[in-house]
């Protein structure tokens, strides 16, 4: 992938930086304001999409960010699962938003218990998960030979 | 009955499917391990699960967040029982058969699993549901599973078919959940039994009308029924074989045919009585099916497509059976699913076994594999003869009942039509065990050798559970068959049940 | 009653494109347009004239036990599901077409003549 102009890069690399703030703080108030994990997620996929188109890649950087975003698919994942089945096996039902997680009182941020844990990992598998779509449909060479 | 063990359906795949490419990076043979685990392990889940049911003999439900009516509900009793159990057979013989099937791709192996595995736990979550949008999105995270190990072998044919299949189907999707949307509208309730009480009490106005046939044309572009039969042929015919036997077994049965009992006989309550035109309808578009699956399925040369051409004609006997309506209909259409799913499922086995070994796929070059692979030829001939019809394997029984329901409603020419129509499945069956595994005494075999133990293995399973079914049927219809046939017919009895319970 | 019929009117529009054009990259946008006017009549649904946005915010409508007259949330939610379904499979939908677009080095329909009936 070929990587664009000096002012382009410099102006991505300080944009980047505000569009990851910008989705982690959607991610983050799900519970209060409309977004939560998918909204937020399609934000940091955006500023890693910035950063990689403006500054190109060869094929060892390519390979190693597709194994980066395939491994935090797998964990935001794994960890969604996870808290679905803390609610099963400590307290009584699947997904159930009590006992183990902190509830705190509502309209703070730290409060609506499993919620807010959902939309973190929600939104880094929907990041890493655009961001790999990004990579092999940019025809990446290392993705299509694996 | 509190069901405890109901969100495993879901959740035991699903970790298999993001634990596979996690692990795998690490040493490649894990997805098997992975995979041969999680479908295991739903296989003994399914089976514990419906003896559970049958010693309580009330249905088991579970509310997922424990929050009572107003939240997501599972539910299990006969038909859900059913499903499942014709799914993770199917799939347990599908993943054994993967194991050294995949060898000849040269794509990664854990990509397969992982799909593989998100399809099962699609299928297996439809099953279970009690909620019309948890149905909906289900059916969407198998049929995108489904579009992508179409185009598995990523060559020319395989992903022009895939896209093909992929158009029809999301469309299908759409205008599924255009009917949901109007149905939403109509009543504003999700849940499926709080929306078939609000149904009742609501009367049945014009827009009641438009609803039901959108989510009927939803439903039929789903399961390959006339007119929207055309990716039916060119999916089943590129897939890898395991998926072939996936899709054509399991797949259309349970997200097309299922989803449609579900909605239409447990939420809508239509009945022979007060809609017949519904069954009809049925009737009609169901024997169109029969009719040209099977004679288009005469003039194919190449031996997967003859077979998927044959699986729309299945689908015809079973919507043919729906549309009978009496007991004896739904028993055959039930039986006829489990017995279709696990008949094709070997011969479709069995057709990517020869491929792999003899390197072709046309009849007219396979002549005489019964000597070279005995395996192989074995269990195709039992496989068709259970298609075709001959006792006493499971097919002989589900086409008996099928015609013994139509005799029961009067309808002669129904019961004729599916004898006749039996015996054409059986001749161009015939022809190809004749062509391709006998050969006649002047022609030199094809060169091949017997395939590798683990493929061998669920072949024969999948026989071995044929003749059971087929020779205990007294046993399956009591059991497993019965009850499900009566959810069926006593439709609005589900709302009943799962409010009261 | 106007916004439904333009939902209607967009889906059939939708269709068409899928159904007549014979570029790749056309198919898969009318499936998009599809999409886009089934979730919006989903989303139109739960409208109720004169209501609020379904968010509570301020201390005092959590003490009153959320008495207000707010739109329905239920099809939002459902929408969003739905859009993250339509999301994927136009992912999907365009990696097939480059993978065709690779072996044919076109994006007509009309050229991929392999598979009959």
């Amino acid at each position: 992938m070929r990587g664009m102009s000096l002012i382009v890069q410099v102006m991505a690399g300080l944009l980047a930086g505000m569009v990851f703030l910008y989705g982690g703080y959607i991610i983050l108030h799900g519970h209060l304001t409309p977004g939560g994990g998918f909204a937020g997620g399609v934000l940091v996929a955006a500023a890693l999409i910035l950063l990689s188109l403006a500054y190109g890649s060869v094929e060892q950087v390519e390979k190693r960010r597709y194994i980066f975003s395939s491994v935090f698919e797998s964990l935001g994942g794994v960890f969604f699962l996870a808290l679905a089945l803390v609610g099963y096996f400590a307290a009584d039902c699947f997904f159930r938003n009590t006992g183990v997680f902190y509830l705190g009182k509502p309209l703070q941020l730290v409060s609506g218990g499993l919620i807010p844990l959902a939309n973190i990992a929600i939104g880094v598998k929907v990041g890493a998960g655009l961001f790999a779509v990004f990579l092999a449909l940019g025809a990446s060479r290392f993705v299509m030979k694996e | 009955m509190e069901g405890k063990f109901l969100p495993l359906f879901i959740a035991v795949p699903l970790a298999g499917a993001f634990l596979v490419p996690l692990l795998s990076k690490l040493w490649s043979r894990f997805a098997d391990l992975i995979a041969g685990i999680a479908s295991a392990a739903l296989l003994v889940i399914s089976v514990y699960t419906w003896l559970i049911l049958k010693a309580g003999g009330v249905p088991l439900h579970y509310w997922v967040g424990g929050w009572k009516v107003i939240g997501i509900a599972m539910w299990f009793d006969a038909l859900t029982a059913l499903i499942v159990l014709v799914i993770n057979i199917v799939a347990f013989c599908a993943m054994l058969y993967s194991i050294r099937y995949l060898d000849r791709y040269t794509t990664g192996r854990w990509k397969f699993y992982t799909l593989f595995l998100l399809l099962v736990a699609g299928l297996n979550g439809l099953a279970i549901s009690g909620d019309l949008f948890n149905m909906f999105v289900f059916i969407e995270i198998s049929a995108i599973a489904s579009y992508a190990l179409v185009a598995f072998g990523t060559e020319e044919e395989e992903v022009e078919a895939a896209f093909k299949y992929m158009v029809l189907g999301e469309v299908g999707g759409a205008v599924l959940l255009f009917g949901i949307a109007l149905l939403y509208a109509h009543a504003s309730t999700l849940n499926l039994a709080t929306l078939s009480q609000t149904l009742i009490t609501n009367g049945k106005t014009p827009f009641y009308w438009f609803t039901i046939a959108t989510l009927l044309i939803g439903f039929a572009i789903k399961m390959g029924m006339e007119p929207f039969h055309a990716w039916l042929a060119d999916a089943h015919f590129s897939a890898p074989a395991p998926i072939s036997a996936m899709l054509s077994g399991v797949f259309i049965k349970v997200t097309g045919v299922y989803g449609m009992c579900r909605l239409m006989f447990n939420v809508f309550g239509v009945s022979r009585a007060q809609t017949p035109a519904f069954f009809n309808l049925l009737i009609a578009f169901g024997a169109v099916s029969m009719v040209l699956g099977g004679l288009l399925a005469y003039s194919q040369n190449d031996y997967k497509r003859l077979l998927a051409y044959s699986s729309i004609s299945q689908i015809g006997y079973i919507l043919v059976a729906l549309g009978i309506g009496n007991y004896w209909g739904f028993v055959g259409a039930l039986f006829h699913i489990l017995a279709h799913a696990l008949g094709k499922g070997t011969l479709f086995l069995a057709s990517g076994s020869v491929e792999m070994q003899a390197g072709t796929r046309e009849l007219d070059h396979l002549k005489g594999l019964e000597r070279s692979m005995p395996f192989t030829s074995w269990a195709h001939i039992l496989g068709s003869f259970s298609m075709a019809g001959v006792p006493p394997f499971a097919g002989f029984f589900s086409k008996l009942f099928i015609i013994i329901g139509a005799i029961a409603a009067r309808m002669y020419w129904l019961a004729f039509l599916a004898a006749l129509f039996s015996a054409v499945t059986l001749s161009y069956l015939t022809k190809v065990v004749n062509t391709a595994f006998f050969a006649k005494k002047n022609e030199a075999p094809t060169k091949a050798k017997e395939s590798p133990a683990t493929m061998v293995l669920a072949m024969v399973l999948l026989v071995a559970l044929i003749l059971v079914v087929g020779i205990g049927f007294q046993g399956v219809l009591d059991h497993l068959i019965g009850p499900a046939a009566k959810v069926l017919l006593n439709g609005l009895d589900y709302a009943r049940l799962m409010l009261g319970g | 009653m106007i916004p439904y019929i333009a939902c209607v009117l967009l889906f059939l529009i939708g269709l068409y494109v899928v159904v007549s054009k014979r570029n790749l990259i056309k198919i898969v946008i009318g499936f998009c347009l599809i999409e886009y006017a089934v979730n919006l009549f989903f989303a139109l649904v739960g409208f109720k004239k004169g209501a609020l946005p379904p968010i509570i915010t301020g201390a005092d409508q959590v003490r009153l036990g959320v008495a207000r007259n707010f739109v329905d949330p239920i099809p939002q939610a459902l929408v969003l599901t739905a859009i993250v379904i339509g999301l994927s499979t136009t992912a999907l939908m365009l990696s097939l077409a480059l993978r065709l677009y690779e072996k044919h080095k076109t994006f007509d329909v009309s050229e991929f003549r392999k598979l009959k009936g």
